[in-house]
C-alpha cells in the first residue's frame, strides 16, 4: 500500500501573529510541523505496519510538503518519525501570501498523480496557521477520491478503509473504497517522537524537491483575495495575584476587588 | 570554528526535550514529594533509546555522538536532576566504561543488554568510609579458580535498588605498593547470591531518584567479568568519573536553564513598586547571571564533548566544566528562589526542587574540593595525562551506525 501523508510547516504555537506591512507576520517564532499534521503522520504510519503484517507487497509512507527551503525541516521531522520517503513541493513563483487552500490542492493533487499508485492520502484535521481544515476536502475532489473526514481509528481492509468518527451523539463508522483521502484526529493515538534510527536516516536523507513545472502545475492564483489585514486594537491589561491565609480569605479578597473594579 | 551543532544532534535534542516536557514534567512533583522513582521513566527511556545514545549501533545503541549525550542531559535536567542521574550511572559510568575497557566478548555480554535498555547498570565506588579517596576503599575481592568472591559495603549508589548490573571497584590485592595499585574493576550481577540493596530514604534532593546501599556477602563473579586486568581499577574508576562527571556537567547546564527560563517568566509578571520585578536593576543583575553562566556552562560542556568526539583525553577539561556546571546551578537555583520570593519556598514552584537537587552535584562524582586538585595538579605541573591502555573511542560515524 502507497500512503501518503501531507503535511505542512507553520509557525509554532507559541508563535504571536501581527500585521505588519498589511502582510502576515509570526515574528523570528520557530517553525515545526503543523501538530495536526503529526497525527496524520502517525496515522500512516500504523497502517503501514498494520499492512506489512497482512499483506506481502511492501507498505511505504511518502510525506509531501508544500513550501520554501526551511519546509524540509518538517518534512525531516516525518522522516525521523518513521516516513520512508519525503517530497517538497517548492518553487520561487509560489508566493505563500497568494496560495490558498484550493491552489494547494491542486498543487498536491498534481503531486500525487505524478507519485502514482497511490492508494491513501493522510491529512491533520487543519493547519495551526490558517486553519481552515478544507484542503482535504478540496484535494479528494480533485482526484476524484472519496474523502473521509475527522478519521479515529482506521480499518483497511479488501480495499476498503473504515473509519470511526467520534461523534456528539456517539460513534459513528464509514467506509469507502480506496484509493481515498483522509483527514485525521487526534484519538489515532499521540504521534510517536522520533526515533533514533529515524533521526540518523533523516539527517542523511536527500529530500527531492519538485518545481511547479515538475508537478505539471501553473503557479495557482488565489480566488478569494484578502484586502485588508489589521491588528486588534490593543486591550490594556494587568495581572495581579491575590494572595492570603486561607481559600475563604482570598475568595473575600477577590469579591471585594470585583465589587471595587465595578465588575459585577 | 564551527559552534553549530548536526541535523542530528539538533533532532536528538528535541525528541528527548519533548519527552521529559510531555511525560516527565507533568508528574515529577508527585513523585518527588513522595520520594519515589517514577515507575515508567526507566522503562520509557529504554524504548526511546536514550539509555544507549552514545554507544554504535552494533552495540545496541542508537549511534549517536557525545556531543548528542551532552545535549540529552542538559534537555533532562532541565526538567529533574533523577533523569540524568540515570544517564550519569547507566550510560556514563557504566555503560561508557564498558565502551571504553571491556573486551569485545564483554561488550557483547553487558554493553548490548545496557545499550538497548535491557539492563539497567549502575557504578559502585564510594563506600560507607571511603568516597574521595577512592584508594582507600575496603571491599576487596579473591580470586578463587575461574571466579572471585566480593565482600564488603558500597553505599550512596545511584540505582543501587534498580539496576541489574553494577560496575564495582574492589580491593584485589590488599598489599599493593601503593592502594591504587591494589584495585579491580568487575560487572556484577546484582540479582546475584548474597547481594543485598536498598534505598536510602530522607535525602535532601533528587527525591524521585534511587540512591541506595549494596552488600556484598561472599558473592561469586565469574573472572571473566573483571573489567581490564587485575590492578587496573583505579584506572578504570577514573575513566568512569571522567564520563559520569560529562553527564553531570551537561545536566547541570540544563538546570542552570531551568533556573533562568522560570525567573524571567516569573519576573516578567510580578510586580513591585509599581512594576514588573525584571525592571528592577537587581533582578536584572540575577538574570544575567544566570544566563552567561549558562552560556559558558554549555560552551565547557560542548568542549569536553566534542574532545570526545575527537578521541582527545578531556579529563581536566571535564573537571572545569564539571565544576563550573554544578556550582553554577546551585547558584542559580538560589537566586531563582529569592527572584520567587516566598512563592520560591513552596513547591507549588519547581525552583525549590532545583536548589535541592544542584546540591548533590557539587558533592558526587568528585566533589568542588577534588576538581580543585585535579585543576590544579595540572596547572602545577603535578599530574598529567599518561596514555591509557584502552581509551574511549573517538566517534566514528560510519563505525557507530554501521
Ligand atoms: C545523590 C548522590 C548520588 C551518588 N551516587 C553515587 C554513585 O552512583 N556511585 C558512587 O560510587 N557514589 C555515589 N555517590 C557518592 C559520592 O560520589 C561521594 O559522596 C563523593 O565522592 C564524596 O565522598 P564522601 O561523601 O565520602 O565525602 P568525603 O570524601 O568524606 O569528603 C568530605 C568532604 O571533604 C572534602 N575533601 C575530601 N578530600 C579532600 C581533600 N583532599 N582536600 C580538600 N577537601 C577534601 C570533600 O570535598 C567533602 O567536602 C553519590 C552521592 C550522592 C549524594
Amino acid at each position: 500500500m502507497k500512503i501518503i501523508a501531507c503535511i505542512k510547516q507553520v509557525p509554532d504555537s507559541e508563535a504571536k501573529v501581527r500585521a505588519e506591512d498589511r502582510k502576515v507576520s509570526w515574528g523570528e517564532s520557530p517553525l515545526v510541523i503543523n501538530p495536526f499534521d503529526e497525527y496524520a503522520v502517525e496515522g500512516a504510519l500504523q497502517q503501514k505496519e498494520a499492512q506489512s503484517g497482512a499483506s506481502s507487497s511492501l507498505s511505504t509512507v511518502t510525506a509531501l510538503c508544500i513550501g520554501p527551503e526551511s519546509a524540509r525541516e518538517a518534512l525531516k521531522h516525518a522522516l525521523a518519525m518513521g516516513a520512508d520517503d519525503a517530497i517538497l513541493i517548492s518553487d520561487p513563483a509560489l508566493d505563500a501570501e497568494r496560495l490558498d487552500t484550493l491552489g494547494a490542492a491542486r498543487l498536491l493533487t498534481a503531486a500525487i498523480q505524478k507519485i502514482g499508485d497511490v492508494d491513501m492520502v493522510m491529512f491533520g484535521r487543519q493547519t495551526l496557521d490558517n486553519g481552515a481544515g478544507i484542503t482535504p476536502a478540496q484535494t479528494a475532489r480533485l482526484l476524484g477520491w472519496p474523502m473521509l473526514g475527522l478519521s479515529g481509528q482506521i480499518k483497511v481492509q479488501d480495499g476498503n478503509v473504515s473509519v470511526e468518527r467520534v461523534i456528539e451523539e456517539g460513534r459513528q463508522t464509514v467506509s469507502a473504497k480506496l484509493p481515498a483521502v483522509l483527514s485525521v484526529v487526534q484519538s489515532i493515538g499521540e504521534p510517536r517522537y522520533p526515533s533514533f534510527m529515524g533521526i540518523r536516516k533523516a539527517s542523511k536523507a536527500n529530500i527531492p524537491v519538485w518545481s511547479l513545472s515538475d508537478v505539471g502545475a501553473s503557479a495557482p492564483e488565489p480566488i478569494v483575495k484578502r484586502t485588508e489585514l489589521m491588528n486588534p486594537p490593543v486591550r490594556d491589561t494587568a495581572v495581579e495575584i491575590i494572595s492570603g491565609e486561607s481559600p475563604a480569605e482570598i475568595a473575600e479578597k477577590l469579591a471585594d476587588k470585583i465589587l471595587a473594579e465595578k465588575v459585577l | 570554528m564551527d559552534f553549530s551543532l548536526s541535523q542530528e544532534q539538533q533532532m536528538t535534542q528535541k525528541m528527548v526535550r519533548e519527552f521529559a516536557q510531555k511525560e516527565i514534567a507533568p508528574v515529577i512533583k508527585e513523585y518527588d514529594r513522595k520520594q519515589e522513582p517514577i515507575p515508567f521513566a526507566l522503562k520509557r527511556m529504554g524504548e526511546l533509546g536514550i539509555l544507549g545514545l552514545p554507544f554504535p549501533v552494533r552495540y545496541g545503541g542508537a549511534g549517536m555522538d557525545y556531543v548528542a549525550l551532552g545535549l540529552a542531559c542538559e534537555e533532562l535536567e532541565a526538567v529533574d536532576t533523577s533523569l540524568r542521574v540515570v544517564m550519569s550511572v547507566h550510560t556514563g559510568l557504566c555503560g561508557m566504561t564498558v565502551l571504553q575497557w571491556g573486551t569485545e566478548e564483554q561488550k557483547q555480554k553487558f554493553l548490548v543488554p545496557l545499550a538497548r535498555g535491557e539492563k539497567i547498570g549502575c557504578g559502585a565506588f564510594t563506600e560507607p568510609g571511603a568516597g574521595s579517596d577512592v584508594a582507600a576503599m575496603r571491599a576487596s575481592a579473591k580470586r578463587d579458580g575461574d571466579s572471585y568472591i566480593l565482600n564488603g559495603e558500597k553505599m550512596w549508589i545511584s540505582l543501587a535498588a534498580l539496576a541489574d548490573l553494577a560496575l564495582v571497584t574492589v580491593k584485589t590485592n590488599p598489599s599493593a605498593r601503593k592502594p591504587s595499585e591494589g584495585l579491580s574493576c568487575f560487572i556484577v550481577d546484582l540479582h546475584s547470591p548474597g547481594v543485598r540493596r536498598d534505598d536510602i530514604h530522607g535525602k535532601l534532593g533528587v527525591r524521585a531518584g534511587s540512591t541506595g546501599w549494596i552488600n556484598f556477602q561472599d558473592v561469586k563473579v565469574p573472572a571473566d567479568n573483571r573489567i581490564g586486568e587485575e590492578g587496573e581499577g583505579f584506572k578504570i574508576t577514573m575513566s568512569a568519573f571522567d564520563h559520569g562527571r560529562y553527564t553531570v556537567a551537561s545536566g547541570a547546564t540544563g538546570m542552570i536553564r531551568a533556573c533562568l527560563e522560570a525567573s524571567v517568566s516569573y519576573a516578567r509578571t510580578r510586580t513591585t513598586f509599581g512594576k514588573p520585578i525584571a525592571e528592577h536593576q537587581l533582578i536584572k543583575e540575577k538574570i544575567a547571571k544566570m544566563a552567561q553562566d549558562h552560556e559558558i556552562a554549555r560552551l565547557l560542556y560542548l568542549q569536553a564533548g566534542w574532545m570526545q568526539n575527537m578521541g582527545k583525553r578531556n579529563t581536566l577539561q571535564t573537571s572545569y566544566a564539571k565544576k563550573f556546571a554544578t556550582e553554577a546551578s546551585f547558584s542559580a537555583a538560589n537566586e531563582a528562589i529569592q527572584i520567587h520570593g516566598a512563592y520560591g519556598f513552596s513547591d507549588e514552584f519547581d525552583v525549590e526542587r532545583y536548589l535541592r537537587n544542584s546540591k548533590g552535584a557539587v558533592i558526587y562524582e568528585g566533589s568542588s574540593e577534588i576538581q580543585v586538585l585535579i585543576q590544579s595538579g595540572y596547572a602545577l605541573g603535578e599530574r598529567s595525562d599518561k596514555p591509557l591502555r584502552c581509551e574511549l573511542p573517538a566517534y566514528d560515524e560510519t563505525y557507530w551506525q554501521g
